[in-house]
């Protein structure tokens, strides 16, 4: 239960921590664009350089990073063997009614990369922005649609609120399953049907709970006055730095590079 | 039945940078009869100490034996484990689920898979022995009942299970000072009348140094001392740098004693106070 790892954040005092949020959820977005940009392999020097470079300077540890993919092998394997198989063109192997050509074996490849590039770095992102940084810059990014209607304050306000409570939600399972299971239920035998019952005794209490904080946690809300959107002040002001414009000038270079990397 | 810890260890989350150690090296032993206080800060190891003696955590290194056997190894059965020693979790009555309040103190004797009257017999008994009337609450929803009666409730789910040693994980926590003078009665009338070994965890002395018989104190994930709570007490200054207090009543002994007044500091409760003081007045021939 607590081994969850994509979406974690660890703490820490690096450049990347100390990135503006806005800059790491932009260049994020448009690393993942060059991602599916990007037609050969030379291309793809640029985007894995650039992760490199950005994966030693946060000191996440490397076997943390890749312990994000472990959940996803499979999908990833699942992607690469499909397109082997789907893509017409020259037949390296027959197997069966199934041809596996060059053409799909170069597009599954593309396709395997791209993924794990793509998870490695919204991992990073997430490793390195806590939870409440992460809405705050996608607020900030959201206000000028305000204007056409999207309430971008309460739904930045909703998913800090949803990313507080999972770890909370995650402990307090723990502990209910502890007790219940002190008291001889059993959570990893049976079949189907049984576990889906012998969660009752689970889920229940569960619920009973995350009801419970919501309402304390509204009536505390309230009795300091809180009312969303307009007018709103916040003790952290974000603020683009140096360090933020010299992020956005490296990334630029390496986009330019993979970009021009379609033409050789 | 008795409980040997020895030399357990435990970290959470190993090889990640949240990695912890919540408790090392303790070793514990705890005897048939025995009434047990577990005292310690908030976060001194105190909750992953407990979870151990039942088997709801496995040691990262050590054993837990419990009548000669080590209970992770495979002849033993967590099950068995479980319902011999009767785990009660802190804010208990937040594990209720059940209809009705005589379901959910069926729950565990289910679980061990007995008959059906015995069932009945032993929610009756359980109920009784929290000190609940079973005919007038039997067919009550537990979220109707008052915060002290559902816990009594989810006690009383654990005593169904006649457990030889119970374990109970800050019984008093959040209750008022009335409902918790008579929880911690209830808790010594049971150990009497059911013959039971009970560990009652706590991070107030002043609870629980007046009823139990040996108090282990925790600090910082170590187990720092245990014995007697007469003879703990006697290192005042090394509790107060714990965070741990002791009974006022001790404490205010202490203080006479500093101040030059002949008084044995020996004391627990505010009787025992009255009468030591009264006898150091008579020696003066004040009173």
């Amino acid at each position: 239960m607590r081994e969850i790892t994509i979406g974690q954040y660890i703490p820490g005092n690096s450049l990347v921590h100390r990135l503006d949020p806005r800059t790491k959820i932009l260049v994020t977005l448009a690393y993942m664009i060059l991602l599916f940009a990007l037609n050969n392999f030379y291309g793809y020097i640029f985007p894995v350089v650039f992760l490199i470079l950005a994966t030693i300077l946060s000191r996440i540890s490397v076997r943390y990073l890749l312990k994000g993919l472990k959940p996803l092998i499979f999908i990833i394997t699942l992607t690469f063997v499909l397109n082997s198989f789907m893509i017409k063109g020259r037949v390296i192997y027959e197997l069966g009614p199934l041809d596996i050509t060059y053409e799909g074996l170069v597009q599954g490849a593309f396709m395997a990369i791209r993924l794990i590039l793509l998870i490695t770095g919204t991992s990073l992102l997430t490793l390195t922005t806590s939870p409440i940084s992460l809405t705050d810059g996608i607020e900030r990014l959201l206000s000028p649609f305000k204007k056409v209607g999207v309430p971008a304050h309460e739904l930045a306000m909703m998913m800090t609120i949803a990313l507080r409570f999972i770890p909370t939600l995650l402990e307090e399972t723990d502990k209910i399953m502890k007790a219940q299971m002190a008291r001889g239920a059993d959570f990893e035998s049976g079949n189907l049907i049984n576990r889906a019952k012998n969660l009752v005794p689970l889920l229940v209490p569960l619920f009973i709970s995350a009801f419970r904080r919501a309402d304390d946690l509204a009536m505390a809300m309230e009795a300091r006055c809180y009312r969303g959107g307009e007018n709103r002040t916040r003790l952290k002001e974000l603020k683009m730095t140096f360090i933020d414009m010299a992020t956005f000038a490296v990334f630029t270079l390496f986009a330019i590079g993979g970009i021009a990397s379609r033409f050789l | 039945m008795s409980i040997v810890v020895k030399n357990l260890t435990h970290i959470y989350m190993p090889n990640t940078p949240f990695e912890s150690v919540a408790i090392k090296d303790i070793n514990w032993t705890i005897n048939d009869g025995e009434f047990w206080g577990l005292i310690g800060h908030t976060g001194s190891g105190k909750s992953t100490l407990i979870q151990h003696l039942n088997g709801l955590l496995k040691p990262t290194s050590g054993e837990i034996i419990i009548d000669g056997k080590n209970i992770h190894s495979k002849e033993v059965s967590l099950k068995t484990i479980r319902q011999k020693v009767g785990l009660v979790f802190q804010y208990p009555e937040h594990q209720l689920f059940e209809e009705t309040v005589e379901q959910d103190v069926a729950f565990g004797p289910r679980n061990m898979g007995l008959p059906d009257e015995e069932i009945s017999k032993r929610v009756k008994e359980a109920l009784e022995l929290v000190g609940l009337p079973y005919e007038q609450i039997k067919d009550k929803s537990p979220f109707e009942l008052s915060g002290g009666q559902m816990r009594r409730v989810a006690i009383a789910g654990v005593l169904a299970m006649k457990p030889q040693i119970l374990v109970l994980d800050e019984p008093t926590a959040g209750l008022d000072p009335r409902g918790r003078d008579e929880i911690l009665q209830e808790i010594v009338d049971l150990k009497e009348k059911q013959n039971l070994t009970v560990i009652l965890v706590s991070h107030s002395m002043e609870d629980i140094a007046k009823i139990v018989d040996k108090l282990a104190v925790m600090y910082k994930g170590e187990m720092v001392s245990q014995g007697n709570p007469r003879e703990i007490f006697k290192d005042y200054q090394g509790l107060v740098e714990k965070g741990l207090g002791i009974p006022q009543v001790t404490e205010l002994m202490i203080k006479l004693k500093g101040k030059g007044k002949n008084v044995s500091t020996d004391i627990l409760t505010v009787e025992e106070a009255r009468a030591e003081i009264l006898k150091t007045l008579r020696r003066k021939g004040l009173a």
